[in-house]
C-alpha cells in the first residue's frame, strides 16, 4: 500500500488541533468564569462564591495543563509537517503567532502559578488580578489564532512575490474579512460550551442534593448567561454565514451541497451529495429558504459548485453533515433554554428530575457543536490551506515520507488516547466528591492537595 | 531608510532560546532527579519545587519557535522538518511529564506510573533536545529552500553524544535549584547528584570542544586561525574558572552558587556554539541575513516585542519571586 505523506500529515494535523481544540473550548470560558466568581468574591466577601470558584479552579487546573500540552505541539506542526507552508506564509503570518505567545502565553503562564497555589502567598486583591489576566490571557490568545486562521480563510493585506506572501497592510491583514464574524462565534461558542459543562455539574449536585446552595447559583446564573448568549451565537452565526457566503463562496456551496448556482433556491436539509456525478440523492428541501437563509433575499442567487472546475472545490459531504451536525446540535441547546425559562416561571426550574437529567447529559454539546463547526470551516476551506492561493498538496514538508508521519501520527494517537481520557476522569472525579468535602479535606491554594507551594518562611505559621 | 532589524533579532532570538534552555533546563533537570528520589515525601517536594513556573518555562519553548518562524522562517522551514523524529519524541514526552504535575497529585491509584511519566518524560524530552543541538550543529541536506535529506539523517554519533551531554548538563542545573530550594537531606543528595552530573559536563564540553573544529574545517578555522585564536582564548580560560567555581560551590555549604555556576557553564557553552556557527542560522547554507524574513515583518514584530519582552521578563520575575524561599511539602495542611 502506497503511504501518502500528504494524506497522513493531514490527518495528524486534524487529530492534533481536535483534541487541542476541546480544551481551550472550554478553559477560555471557564477562565472567565472563574475571574467573575473571584470578582464577586471580592467586592461582596460572599463566601459561597468563593466555594465554588475553588471547586472550578481545580478542574480548571487539570484542563487547562493539557491545553498547553497539546498546545507547544501545534507550531511545532507547521515546521514538521508543513515546511512549505511556513515558508510561503511566514511572513505574513508568524507575527501574530510570536504575539499570541508574547501578549497571551505568558500573561496566562505566570498568573496561572499565583491562581492555583498563590491565594495565601498575595492580598486577596492581586489573587483576583491573576484571574483576570489569566482570562484576559485565553481571551487574547484566541484572538491571535484566530486572526491567523481567518487570513487563512479570507487573505487580505498582502502582496505575492516570489510565491511567497508578503505583508502590505497589518491592519487589513490582522482585521480580514472573516475575523471579526469568527472571532465573535468562537468566543461565544466557547463560552456556552463552558456553560453547559457548569450547568450539567450543577445539575447532578442537585439531584444529588450536594452542594445545595452552590449548585442552585451555578445553574441559575449559567442558565442566564446561556438565555443570552445562545440567541445571539444564532444571530452571529447568521453574520458569519453571509461573510462566507461572500468571501469563500465555494465553502458555503459545499455547506449547502449546491451544484448549480441559482436564485429562488431551496434550503436543503438533507440529502445525499454524490460528487461524482455532481448531484444529489434523497434530497429532503424547503423551496425557497435557501436564498432567504442564505442570501437574506427571496431572490438572491446562492452559488453552486459546478461554477468551479473539481480541482477547486472541497469535498462535499463534511461540511455539509458538519455543518448540519452543528445546526442541529445548536437547536438543541436553544431548547434546553426555553425550557429553562418555561420552568422558572413555574417556579420549578431546580426540582424538574428530568430536566436536571436533560441538562446533565448536555454536558459535551458544546465540545460537540465546536468540533462540527470546526470541521464545517476547515474542510470547507480545502483543496486550499490560503484560500484560493496555496493549496494544501503544496503546502506539506517535501522531506517526508508516508511511513515517517504514519510513525508519528500513530505516536500522536496513542499519547494523547492515554493522556486525554485520563484528564477527563480525573475532572469526574473530582465532580463525584463534591465541593464541600473537597473543601473539607484540602483548605488550601487554589483547591491543590498536599499542594505543590513554595512558602517564604514568614508565612509559614501565617494561616494557622 | 531601511534599518537592518537583523542583529536585533539575533539578539532577541538568541536571548529566548537561552532564557528556555536555562528555565525548562533546570525544570527539566529536576525532572531526572526526580526519578532517584528516596521517597515519597521527597518526590512531592521536588515537584513541588518547580510545580508553580513549569508552564511559564515552557512558554519560552513555542516562544523560540514561533520566534525562529517570525525572524527567520527559512531556517524554521528548513530545520524543523530535518529534526521530525527529536521534535515529535521532545513533545510527546513533554506532554507526559506537563500531565503528570497535575495527574500525580489528583490520581493516587497510579501514582507510580506518573511518577515515571513525569521523570522519564523530562529525560526523553531531554535528550530529544541535545540530539536537535547536535544535528543544529552539524548542519542538513538542502537544495533551494528546503531540507531533502531524510528524517533519520539527525541521528549521528555526534548527535546522540549531544543528546547524552544534554541531560547531565540539565541534571546539573536541576541540582543547583534543588540546593536552593531544599534543605537537609534532599539537599545533600543534590548537592551529590549535582557533583556526578558536574563531571560528565566538564567531560562534554572537552569533547565537544575537540570534537566539532575536527568534525567541521568551518569551525576549527574560526576558532584555530590567527587572530581569531588570541581573541577567543579567554572564552576557555573563562569557562575553565567557573567550572572551578561551580565545583568549589557543590562541595562548600553555598546555597545559590551551584546553580549560578551551572548557568555560567551553559552560558559558555552557548557563547562558544554562537562563534562557531556565526553568521549561519542554517550551517554550511543559509546566514542570518538570507534566512531574515520581510523587513517589514521584522520592523512590525520589533516594535511590539521592545515593549512586551521586559513587561514579560516583570511579571514571570514577580511570580519567581512570590513563589521564593525554600520549598514545604506540608503547607497543603493547616
Amino acid at each position: 500500500m502506497h503511504l501518502d505523506p500528504l494524506i497522513l500529515s493531514r490527518l495528524q494535523f486534524a487529530w492534533v488541533i481536535a483534541l487541542h481544540i476541546l480544551l481551550p473550548a472550554f478553559t477560555v470560558g471557564l477562565a472567565s468564569f472563574i475571574a467573575v466568581l473571584e470578582g464577586i468574591h471580592f467586592f461582596t466577601g460572599r463566601e459561597i462564591y468563593f466555594r465554588i470558584s475553588v471547586f472550578w479552579t481545580k478542574i480548571f487546573a487539570i484542563s487547562f495543563g493539557m491545553g498547553v500540552v497539546s498546545g507547544i505541539v501545534m507550531p511545532f506542526q507547521f515546521g514538521t509537517n508543513w515546511s512549505r507552508y511556513a515558508d510561503a506564509t511566514a511572513n505574513v503570518l508568524s507575527p501574530l503567532f510570536a504575539y499570541e505567545g508574547l501578549t497571551a502565553f505568558f500573561l496566562e503562564a505566570s498568573f496561572l502559578g499565583v491562581l492555583l497555589f498563590g491565594r495565601h502567598l498575595v492580598p486577596r486583591w492581586a489573587h483576583f488580578v491573576a484571574a483576570l489576566m489569566v482570562a484576559l490571557g485565553t481571551l487574547i490568545s484566541t484572538f491571535w489564532i484566530l486572526s491567523a486562521n481567518s487570513w487563512m480563510q479570507t487573505p487580505a493585506g498582502f502582496k505575492i512575490l516570489d510565491g511567497r506572501f508578503f505583508p502590505a497592510d497589518w491592519l487589513a491583514i490582522i482585521f480580514n474579512p472573516s475575523f471579526p464574524y469568527r472571532f465573535g462565534h468562537n468566543v461565544i461558542g466557547f463560552y456556552i460550551t463552558t456553560g453547559f459543562v457548569v450547568i450539567a455539574v450543577a445539575a447532578y449536585f442537585i439531584r444529588r442534593k450536594m452542594f445545595a446552595e452552590e449548585s442552585r447559583i451555578m445553574f441559575s446564573m449559567t442558565l442566564w448567561l446561556l438565555t443570552l448568549l445562545i440567541p445571539l451565537q444564532i444571530v452571529l452565526g447568521d453574520l458569519h454565514g453571509l461573510n462566507t457566503l461572500k468571501y469563500q463562496p465555494t465553502k458555503l456551496a459545499a455547506i449547502e451541497a449546491h451544484w448549480t448556482p441559482e436564485k429562488r433556491a431551496p434550503l436543503i436539509l438533507f440529502a445525499i451529495p454524490d460528487e461524482k456525478n455532481e448531484v444529489n440523492h434523497a434530497v429532503i428541501e424547503v423551496p425557497l429558504l435557501g436564498s432567504l437563509i442564505l442570501a437574506h433575499d427571496l431572490n438572491g442567487e446562492v452559488p453552486g459548485l459546478k461554477q468551479w472546475p473539481a480541482d477547486q472545490r472541497p469535498p462535499v459531504a463534511i461540511p455539509f453533515f458538519a455543518f448540519r451536525i452543528m445546526v442541529g446540535l445548536g437547536v438543541m441547546m436553544l431548547g434546553i433554554i426555553i425550557l429553562s425559562l418555561w420552568l422558572r416561571l413555574r417556579h420549578r426550574l431546580f426540582d424538574t428530575s428530568w430536566f436536571l437529567r436533560l441538562c446533565q447529559y448536555a454536558a459535551p454539546l458544546g465540545f460537540l457543536t465546536v468540533l462540527a463547526g470546526w470541521v464545517t470551516t476547515e474542510v470547507g476551506r480545502q483543496p486550499w490551506t490560503v484560500y484560493g492561493l496555496l493549496r494544501t498538496a503544496h503546502s506539506v514538508s517535501p522531506s517526508l515520507t508516508g511511513s515517517d508521519v504514519l510513525l508519528s501520527l500513530a505516536g500522536y494517537m496513542l499519547v494523547y488516547l492515554i493522556i486525554f481520557p485520563f484528564g477527563i476522569m480525573l475532572m469526574a472525579r473530582i465532580v463525584r466528591n463534591g465541593p464541600s468535602e473537597a473543601a473539607k479535606k484540602e483548605p488550601i491554594e487554589g483547591g491543590q492537595p498536599s499542594s505543590p507551594v513554595v512558602t517564604p518562611p514568614e508565612y509559614t505559621h501565617h494561616d494557622n | 531608510m531601511i534599518i537592518d532589524f537583523v542583529p536585533l533579532w539575533t539578539l532577541i532570538l538568541g536571548a529566548a532560546v537561552f532564557f528556555y534552555v536555562l528555565l525548562d533546563g533546570f525544570d527539566l533537570g529536576v525532572g531526572i532527579l526526580y526519578a532517584f528520589a528516596p521517597d515519597r515525601a521527597a518526590r512531592n517536594l521536588i515537584m513541588n519545587s518547580i510545580a508553580p513556573v513549569w508552564d511559564g518555562n515552557e512558554t519560552w519553548l513555542v516562544l523560540g519557535s514561533v520566534g525562529l518562524l517570525a525572524a527567520f522562517p527559512l531556517a524554521f522551514a528548513i530545520i524543523i522538518p530535518a529534526i521530525y523524529f527529536p521534535i515529535l519524541v521532545m513533545l510527546l514526552a513533554l506532554v507526559f511529564r506537563g500531565v503528570a504535575f497535575e495527574f500525580h497529585f489528583r490520581d493516587a491509584a497510579h501514582v507510580t506510573f506518573w511518577d515515571h511519566a513525569f521523570s522519564i518524560g523530562s529525560l526523553v524530552a531531554t535528550f530529544a533536545q541535545g540530539i536537535v543541538l547536535g544535528a543544529f550543529i552539524q548542519g542538513f541536506a538542502v537544495e533551494g529552500r528546503a531540507f531533502v535529506g531524510s528524517s533519520f539523517d539527525c541521528f549521528t554519533p555526534f548527535s546522540i553524544f549531544t543528546g547524552f551531554a544534554l541531560i547531565f548538563g540539565y541534571g546539573l542545573l536541576g541540582a543547583g535549584w534543588l540546593i536552593l530550594k531544599t534543605e537537609g537531606e534532599l539537599q545533600i543528595t543534590s548537592r551529590r547528584q549535582g557533583r556526578w552530573c558536574f563531571i560528565a559536563v566538564l567531560i562534554a564540553i572537552a569533547v565537544a570542544s575537540l570534537w566539532t573544529p575536527f568534525m567541521d574545517a568551518d569551525i576549527s578555522q574560526r576558532w584555530f586561525s590567527w587572530p581569531n585564536i588570541a581573541y577567543l582564548t579567554p572564552i576557555p580560560i573563562i569557562t575553565l574558572a567557573i567550572a572551578v567555581f561551580e565545583w568549589r560551590s557543590l562541595n562548600n555549604r553555598s546555597e545559590i552558587a551551584p546553580f549560578i555556576g551551572a548557568i555560567g557553564l551553559f552560558l559558555m557553552s552557548y557563547l562558544g556554539i554562537a562563534i562557531s556557527l556565526f553568521p549561519m542560522i542554517v550551517p554550511h547554507h543559509f546566514t542570518l541575513w538570507q534566512a531574515a524574513s520581510s523587513p517589514d515583518t521584522q520592523a512590525f514584530l520589533i516594535v511590539g516585542t521592545m515593549f512586551l519582552l521586559p513587561v514579560i521578563l516583570m511579571y514571570s520575575a514577580w511570580s519567581y519571586w512570590v513563589f521564593r524561599g525554600k520549598v514545604r511539602a506540608d503547607i497543603g495542611y493547616h
